[in-house]
């Protein structure tokens, strides 16, 4: 068997599954505080257009990267004064997020002065090194092969995690999510905190959508990111609401969307679009098992996720 | 606090309160269910906001917009639901929110000062035991270590005793002195006259959301407090006589029942129950008597043994066929299995009886009947807070077992098992359950009573059977029952190992 394109498959499944880790661990954040949010593909989407954008008129990759965190965290400021300051039910409040956000992003990739869509990226990140480490056989491709966006998020996982678990304001956030009348009786602001952290959740959305129409597929479509918002909130269950666990498991999503290419290159013959169906069928049994009531609070699922909290409410 | 005012959907909650609270001064407050102690204690810890009113403290103004300020001005409370994250640990929930806390935590630290905190006021606890795993009296003791841990000045108890065991209680009224004596400043609300007069050196009385007095704790009487209260007289129910015993109605036979764990938590019990008798289970909580009314209600299959519901064997049938085989239920918790707290009160009240006529009409359920029949149930059974419309949790909780005894004895039935049937409700309510309970025996009901209060058990059960750790230790006959041997059983001593 040929080796190298082993290695590739994993290194794609790697950048494939970078956009969802980014996703995944934006909606971790919002979900351990209390907050559903289904907007996670709306918030891609405006995110991907938003850097998508930036490249393509001041030919700025960074700006991209800023504007998307930006736009993804005023879309899920939506979401956010509707469920914590209306009270809304967040399945709809989410759900009307990602209606938006798919309007908007083909809206704006289709009009105005500079049409987008069609039109490939002027730039994109590439692999930070060439040569050297990059060379080394199996490792090399592995660990030094990727984007700075690809280290960025494995240092974000790190981070995330040693917030969520071992510092002061990730015990308030995950007694928010857990049970926020203990949470606002011990003097913690429970509003602020959600809202804090499902807007650096949509910001993370909005980056991850940027790094496919900024690194992994440099142009603009109709529907430039596929169903990868879907994935991330399936995966977020799948990872129990841990970063760690949300990355190897982007990963293995990854894997099992890029599967389709090897197997075509290996010569084995089945039809393609039974294997581009292979990350939701793993999605969709992931869910049937890990998600059901009781064994979801096992998990770790925050026990108030989806609830909306007012202080003086019986 | 002076002219507090605080509405829930146009009911004045607190209507025009004035209180004050010494320095080294515990404050009992009394009231029937709903007169608006916990919403005036609530306001004072910034949980909620007064519609109109200040708060003076130390003679300043002072403004509490949230919980954290309140804290931060060293007023703090221990709710009557506690307020624990159960899947942190004790530690974790010490440290949650608390400003002098580092941003990095560091698990050794946390623990080191729970154990400090726990030394200090001589209050033991596992800093690293989770909060799901502790008693309620373990629980209890963390909520006040996270007041003390905040150097609270003015701490609120609202209703600390009602999940207690009297010996528990006695160590809280030890601590809440010495608390005092520290020169804080304690809230205690209760329904219990005795303990108010045990632990409190003044005490005001709350009535329909208005202070209607206060008085030097030594100068009141129970009489006189209870009348205030409730605005007359009150006679606690005495049992009298014995009524005609019939036929048995309810048997249990060398019933065996596994708890949440797995374990056996009922181990051979029979128990059997005729028309008219009141036969009283008691015991601390946690000795089978939670798996027994499961067991007997249909909630959880026994292991082993049988049940039987007026000489029929119901051991393996369902909850809807011993409802109609004549079984009355009143759970232990009022909201969840008792109650659909979202649902209005005349929904509750036709929760039972909605399958069959009045309230059903072929397939379609009959409005009117809901609507009549749950005015008078709410009118005969005195229960008072109730909006139209409006979900059944809003009502306070002696509303709510109102509400919920009216719906079982409403039902024909031949057997009622009640389980701590007057836990949290005033005394005006608990004459009135209890008034109700000695009418059904009269009416020829047979009545399973478990409680944990014994003064309850004593005065209204005609036999009474103590358990320990699944099984039946002793039984007494009303008339050769005492509190103290009845006592020494429940904490397991034997006959023998007492002597
Ligand atoms: N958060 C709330 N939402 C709506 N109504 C409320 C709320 N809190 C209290 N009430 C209502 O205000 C009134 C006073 O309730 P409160 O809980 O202060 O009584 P209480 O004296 O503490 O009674 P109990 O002895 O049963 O605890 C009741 O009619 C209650 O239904
Ligand atoms: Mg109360």
């Amino acid at each position: 068997m040929n080796e190298s394109a082993e290695i590739g498959l994993l290194v794609l499944a790697i950048a494939a599954g970078t956009p969802v880790v980014y996703a995944a661990v934006g909606e971790i954040l919002a979900e351990r505080a209390g907050v559903l949010n289904l907007g996670v593909q709306g918030m891609m989407l405006v995110g991907a257009v938003a850097g998508f954008w930036a490249v393509f008129t001041v030919e700025s990759l960074w700006l991209g990267v800023l504007l998307s965190l930006i736009v993804g965290a005023a879309a899920a400021a939506i979401h956010a004064f509707n469920s914590i300051t209306l009270r809304v039910n967040q399945i709809v409040s989410g759900l009307a997020l990602t209606i938006f956000g798919t309007g908007l992003s083909t809206f704006i990739g289709r009009a105005g002065e500079t049409q987008l869509a069609g039109e490939p990226a002027p730039k994109s990140f590439e692999p930070l090194l060439t040569g050297g480490l990059a060379d080394i056989p199996l490792i090399g491709p592995l660990v030094f092969g990727h984007d700075i966006l690809v280290y960025l998020s494995w240092l974000l996982v790190a981070a995330t995690s040693y917030y969520i678990f071992r510092t002061k304001p990730g015990l308030a956030l995950r007694a928010v999510g857990e049970d926020p009348p203990s949470a606002e009786s011990a003097g913690i602001d429970v509003a602020k905190v959600r809202y804090i952290h499902v807007l650096v959740g949509g910001a993370l959305a909005g980056l991850g959508g940027a790094y496919i129409s900024l690194a992994l597929v440099p142009s603009w479509t109709d529907e430039p990111i596929g169903q990868a918002g879907w994935i991330a909130i399936a995966l977020v269950i799948l990872a129990s609401w841990r970063p760690w666990r949300a990355l190897f498991a982007a990963y293995l999503f990854g894997a099992a969307g890029q599967l389709n290419f090897y197997l075509q290159t290996q010569g084995v013959d089945i039809p393609s679009n039974l294997l581009a169906m292979l990350p939701f069928v793993l999605a969709i049994l992931a869910m049937l098992v890990l998600a059901s009531g009781e064994r979801a609070r096992k998990l770790g699922a925050p026990a108030a996720l989806a609830i909306p909290y007012s202080r003086e409410q019986r | 606090m002076r002219g507090i005012n605080k509405s829930f959907y146009g009911v004045k909650a607190n209507d025009d309160v004035d209180f004050d609270l010494g320095v080294g001064e515990v404050h009992a407050l009394l009231g029937e269910n709903g007169a608006g102690k916990s919403t005036m204690c609530s306001v004072l810890a910034g949980l909620y906001r007064p519609d109109s009113g200040e708060i003076l403290l130390d003679g300043e103004p002072v403004a509490f917009g949230s919980p954290k300020d309140a804290l931060a001005a060293g007023v703090g409370m221990v709710y009557q639901h506690f307020r624990l994250v159960m899947n942190f640990t004790v530690a974790e929930n010490l440290a949650l929110g608390h400003p002098d806390v580092p941003t990095r935590l560091s698990e050794k630290d946390l623990v080191a000062k729970a154990h400090e905190l726990g030394d200090r006021y001589d209050f033991p606890v596992d800093p690293n035991a989770y909060v799901w795993q502790l008693s309620v009296g373990q629980q209890q003791r963390v909520e006040i270590l996270k007041l003390l841990y905040r150097e609270a000045r003015v701490l609120i108890l609202d209703e600390p005793t009602a999940v207690l065991t009297p010996q528990e209680g006695e160590a809280l009224f030890r601590t809440m002195r010495l608390m005092a004596e520290d020169g804080r400043s304690l809230i205690f609300v209760s329904h219990k006259l005795n303990e108010v007069k045990a632990v409190s050196d003044r005490v005001t009385v709350f009535r329909d959301g208005r202070v209607v007095g206060s008085a030097d704790t030594v100068d009141a009487t129970p009489k006189d407090l209870a009348r205030m209260m409730v605005g007359r007289d009150l006679d606690l129910p005495k049992r009298s006589g014995s009524a005609d015993r019939g036929a048995v109605v309810l048997s249990v036979r060398d019933l065996a029942v596994n708890d949440d764990r797995g374990l056996e938590g009922l181990r051979g019990v029979s128990i059997d129950i005729r028309q008219g008798e009141v036969v009283g289970i008691a015991g601390v909580a946690g000795n089978g008597q939670r798996e027994l009314t499961h067991a007997i209600a249909g909630l959880r299959a026994p292991t082993a043994g049988t049940v039987e519901l007026g000489g029929k064997d119901v051991t393996s049938r369902t909850v809807a066929h011993r409802i109609d085989a004549g079984l009355a239920y009143v759970p232990q918790s009022r909201l969840g299995v008792g109650l659909a707290s979202g649902l209005t009160a005349e929904e509750n009240l036709a929760l039972k009886g909605y399958r069959k006529p009045p309230y059903a009409k072929g397939r379609l359920l009959d409005q009117d009947v809901f609507k009549s029949r749950g005015d008078k149930l709410i009118d005969d059974f005195d229960v008072r807070g109730v909006r139209p419309g409006l979900p059944v949790r809003l009502l306070s909780g002696g509303n709510l077992q109102k509400v919920l005894f009216a719906r079982e004895v409403s039902q024909d039935h031949i057997v009622l098992m009640a389980r701590s049937p007057t836990r949290g409700l005033d005394v005006g309510a608990t004459e009135q359950v209890r008034n109700q309970i000695l009418a059904e025996r009269d009416a020829g009901i047979g009545v399973l009573l478990v409680s944990e209060d014994l003064d309850e058990l004593l005065s209204l059960s005609d036999r009474i059977l103590v358990f320990y750790e699944g099984k039946v230790v002793g039984e007494f006959s009303a008339e050769e029952a005492t509190p103290e041997e009845i006592g020494l059983l429940m904490a397991g001593h034997t006959e023998e190992g007492a002597a």
